[in-house]
């Protein structure tokens, strides 16, 4: 049997030490009317050759960005990994190792953590920040949790221009816990500030907030931030941390808690996870803070080190006074966003996003040329923008699809009275000919040049 | 600390990573994007070459223990090896490339994984019904009991919010009840380490939610009495809970299911081997009984036979909604599903099987020099304490550090908190009868330090880079980022 070392001999010698006969009597405390009368119905076992050509076949039956040009993102992005980021995360010694539970064997997971929460304090503007959470919506939830916690008001303001996944994810973690969401509309593209005066009463917890938005659009943070503070409740901004090379962090916006997705700093996309999702807040909520935590302390002889800290925060101590359940995050998550923005620099992450800004502008400029195709909104974005169009969106993607080009993602679906809305997505990847393609066989000017 | 932080090897200019130059029309993102959402301030990251960053990290690692340095015996964690098939199989461009909104039918091979993935899981557990969306074993409870709540709501028992969990539970049991809004009631263990009857019948009720429990418990032990347990509960009106932390003690032999479990998670991570990843990406999905599968996050995801395709399904009103963005750590599910092939249904039985032999023959090895608080034989896993000595006895924390020097990873100490100076072992199947012969006698020789010279236990770790660490002055004075002076 693979990975099994016992010999026959060996079995024979330790069942001895045990003082049994068999290894059966070792499980002779399972009633027998419990115990499962029939082998397991799984497949037989494979030898790795076996297993290794099963595996590819399910593979080789999905298409993937090596095949296609993929002009969607809507919360999963399509970035250049460095290679570096994958030969790092393959060292086994942090893929094979447990939670840093032993300081002093683990010093380099929790340095790699240490300076992960760095960068992500740095990227986000704020005091302090988590070693990781599952992903972009948990993190949203949790922090939705901590806000209420932390004013012990009941109410959350969501915008509607929130991941609509990121939304439903919220409503499930609520709704047990008694805490009402209110709903914020849009307008022109961006969360309806003028309605909000009504709505941001004073049991409001905290106002969630998505810049870039769900429609690619940046919101004006610092607008929501005045707003709610003046009732005293906080500000939960949910951003992209790679547009933040460029845009304004949220921490100098007057965010009190940034969360988001992590996904865009060197992860690839990978049928939605594992994703990374990163949270940080202001220091004076630091205790409220969910997760793990790593801080510098010294040893025994006073040399510097990392140790898992401010633990009586969490589960394993506080049980059911904790202000989360989480154990396992997505720690190799987190080092893999470490070393991209270690191989970028400030100046990478900016040109990456310079980029991205620059390439999606130009498709949008194109796009407007083509008959039947407007902008509906004018707001600022950064990689992703929303086209109406005159032909109903799946004839377009239909089109695409055929030419080997995976198109915009139809806004019906999550908002059911925009008809005809296409959000699409132009990252660093795509080339000023690959844009030029999704143009000419948007308008049927060209069949494209791949073919499934 | 023994390699300079990554910021303190920066070198303003250096970047270790180009891109193309850009191709299209520039536009000026300074004028583009309004004053006031531009960034003013640029964050401070590193700036080093590709090969500096290399080394640092190259070197980090170096520090880390992981299982393919050497034995990890961490008590519930299952660090069994980790095959190198499952990092490359998740690495498959057909699996790692592919965008989680593409249409259906592109990506027909990842479906069929899952609903193949699920159709095992449910096999080994004796569930009906599966979902793969949550990413770890605590978000995998949490979904569990909303599920539960959900299923007690839809019978017009909304009142049902009390949850029952044993004194030698796992922190994430109370920590989840109380994050699904759950009031939680502890249930003393008896004797014999499992949980006390009387005190179980003594408060279920027309308020009892659901019960909690981890079988073999987390003192290694099968809950003996189990059948009566679910008696007592369903009769109750409530529901079991299992939770599959150490579900690799029993693979092939029983089945959740056939105990009267009504909702499990496993943790792909642990018992499947997908590995930990220093804390993660786990993954952790839920099994339900038939009655409960309406309830499950959405989407689902299914085999359509009338059109002989897989596909999403969101067309589930009772359902609980979401618990995460997409379908979950699909990467993970792709090492756990090559994983259960290779060992097949017999290879799984055969790793619990040697699972529970090498935890038997460890703790007799052990039980020579350490204090076995619960006699008798244990599954996968066991309690041992230090043994007494001249002094008045050593310190659990002292045992595991001194277990440093001597190369081994430490078991997990001062857990189930039912034990004082717990040291939880779990051997795991994957490791040889010579390595667990070293260990155990490595353990008899520092019982044997203990009594001769204590003092070197207290100050151990003597080999490792750094000494013990401070953790009382870590949590009074919070340092948790670097700063530029």
């Amino acid at each position: 049997m693979p990975f099994l070392p016992h010999t026959r001999a060996e079995e024979e010698t330790m069942l001895k030490t045990i003082g049994v006969s068999s290894v059966d009597e070792l499980f002779g405390d399972i009633p027998r009317e419990l115990c499962l009368d029939r082998p397991l119905q799984l497949p037989l076992g494979l030898s790795e050759k076996e297993a290794w050509e099963e595996v590819e076949r399910l593979a080789q039956k999905n298409k993937h960005t090596g095949q296609y040009l993929c002009f969607r993102g809507a919360g999963a992005y399509e970035h250049y990994q460095p290679k570096a980021v994958k030969h790092l995360l393959a060292r086994s010694e942090f893929y094979t190792a447990y939670t840093p539970y032993q300081p002093e064997i683990s010093q380099g997971t929790l340095q790699a953590i240490f300076e992960y929460q760095t960068s992500i304090c740095e990227l986000t503007g704020m005091g302090v920040a988590n070693a990781s959470h599952y992903d972009g919506a948990t993190a949203l939830a949790e922090a939705a949790l901590m806000a209420v916690e932390a004013t012990g008001r009941s109410k959350i303001a969501v915008s509607s221009l929130v991941h609509p996944e990121y939304r439903e994810t919220l409503k499930t973690y609520l709704f047990r816990r008694g805490v009402e969401i209110i709903e914020l509309p849009y307008q022109e593209g961006l969360t309806a500030v003028d309605e909000l005066a009504g709505v941001l009463t004073n049991d409001v917890a905290a106002v969630i907030i998505q810049s870039p938005n769900f429609w690619g659009s940046i919101e004006d943070l610092a607008q929501f931030a005045e707003l709610i503070h003046q009732q005293g409740g906080l500000l939960i901004a949910c951003c992209d941390p790679l547009a933040l090379g460029v845009l304004a962090s949220p921490g100098e916006l007057g965010a009190d808690i940034a969360v988001g997705e992590g996904q865009s700093l060197g992860l690839p996309l990978s049928f939605g996870g594992p994703y990374l999702g990163f949270m940080a807040c202001q220091e004076k909520y630091v205790r409220r803070l969910p997760g793990r935590i790593v801080g510098k302390t010294v040893d025994r002889l006073g040399r510097e080190g990392f140790v898992l800290t401010l633990q009586a925060r969490e589960q394993h101590i506080r049980r059911e006074k904790a202000g989360s359940n989480i154990c396992s995050n997505q720690s190799l998550c987190a080092l893999a966003a470490a070393i991209y923005l270690a191989l970028l620099g400030p100046q990478g992450l900016e040109e990456v996003g310079r980029q991205c800004w620059q390439k999606s502008h130009y498709a949008k400029e194109l796009l407007a040329e083509l008959p039947g195709v407007s902008l509906p909104f004018a707001a600022p974005f950064f990689q992703e923008f929303v086209v109406q169009t005159a032909e109903a969106p799946a004839l377009i993607n239909q089109r695409l699809w055929e030419a080997g080009i995976l198109g915009g993602l139809d806004l019906g679906r999550y908002y059911p009275e925009l008809e005809n809305y296409l959000l699409l997505c132009v990252t660093e990847m795509r080339t000023k000919e690959e844009i030029e393609q999704l143009v000419e066989v948007w308008g049927g000017v060209s069949g494209g040049k791949t073919h499934f | 600390m023994v390699e300079k932080l990554i910021f303190e090897k920066s070198v303003s200019g250096r970047r270790g990573h180009y891109l193309p130059p850009l191709d299209v029309p520039a536009c000026s993102v300074q004028e583009a994007i309004p004053a006031k959402l531009r960034r003013k301030k640029t964050p401070v990251l590193p700036q080093l070459t590709e090969v500096e960053v290399v080394r640092h990290y190259t070197r980090l690692s170096s520090l880390n223990y992981g299982v393919d340095t050497g034995f990890y015996p961490l008590g519930s964690c299952t660090m069994k090896y980790n095959p190198k098939i499952n990092e490359d199989v998740a690495n498959l461009a057909g699996f790692s490339q592919i965008h989680p909104d593409q249409p259906a039918e592109s990506v027909q091979g990842a479906l069929e994984l899952m609903v193949k993935l699920q159709q095992y899981l449910a096999e080994i557990a004796g569930m009906d019904a599966f979902t793969l969306q949550p990413a770890a074993g605590a978000h995998g409870e949490l979904t569990g009991l909303l599920l539960i709540r959900a299923y007690h709501a839809a019978q017009g028992e909304q009142q049902r919010d009390k949850v029952l969990i044993p004194d030698s539970a796992h922190g994430t049991n109370p920590a989840t009840a109380s994050l699904a809004g759950c009031q939680i009631i502890q249930i003393p263990s008896n004797g014999q380490g499992e949980v006390d009857l009387v005190a179980l019948k003594r408060v279920v009720g027309k308020d009892t939610a659901a019960l909690m429990l981890t079988n073999p418990n987390t003192l290694g032990l099968f809950e003996t009495q189990i059948a009566e347990i679910a008696a007592i509960v369903h009769e109750a009106g409530g529901l079991l809970y299992y939770d599959g932390a150490n579900m690799n003690a029993i693979m092939g032999y029983a089945r959740p299911g056939d105990m009267g479990f009504d909702v499990v998670h496993f943790n792909l991570h642990k018992t499947f081997s997908t590995p930990h990843g220093g804390g993660g990406p786990g993954s952790g999905p839920v099994g339900v009984k038939r009655k409960l599968e309406p309830f499950l996050p959405k989407p689902v995801i299914i085999y359509d036979r009338q059109k002989q395709r897989y596909r999403f399904d969101g067309e589930r009103p009772q359902s609980i909604g979401r618990v995460k963005a997409f379908y979950g750590n699909f990467g993970v599910l792709v090492k756990a599903f090559t994983y259960i092939l290779m060992l097949g249904g017999k290879g799984l039985k055969e790793a619990s099987e040697k699972a529970v032999l090498n935890a038997n023959y460890l703790l007799k090895l052990l039980s020579q020099d350490y204090e076995q608080p619960f006699a008798g034989l244990c599954k996968h896993e066991f309690i041992v304490t230090p043994p007494k000595t001249k002094e008045g006895g050593i310190r659990t924390l002292d045992v595991a550090k001194r277990l440093l020097d001597y190369g081994f990873h430490p078991p997990t100490v001062y857990f189930p908190l039912i034990v004082a100076e717990a040291l939880m072992i779990e051997p795991t199947e994957t490791e040889n009868k010579s390595t667990l012969d070293a260990f155990a006698a490595v353990m008899a020789r520092i019982a044997q330090e203990a009594e001769e010279n204590p003092e070197i236990l207290h100050q151990a770790p003597h080999q490792t880079p750094l000494s013990r660490l401070d953790e009382t002055q870590a949590a009074r004075r919070p340092v948790l980022r670097w700063k530029a002076d």
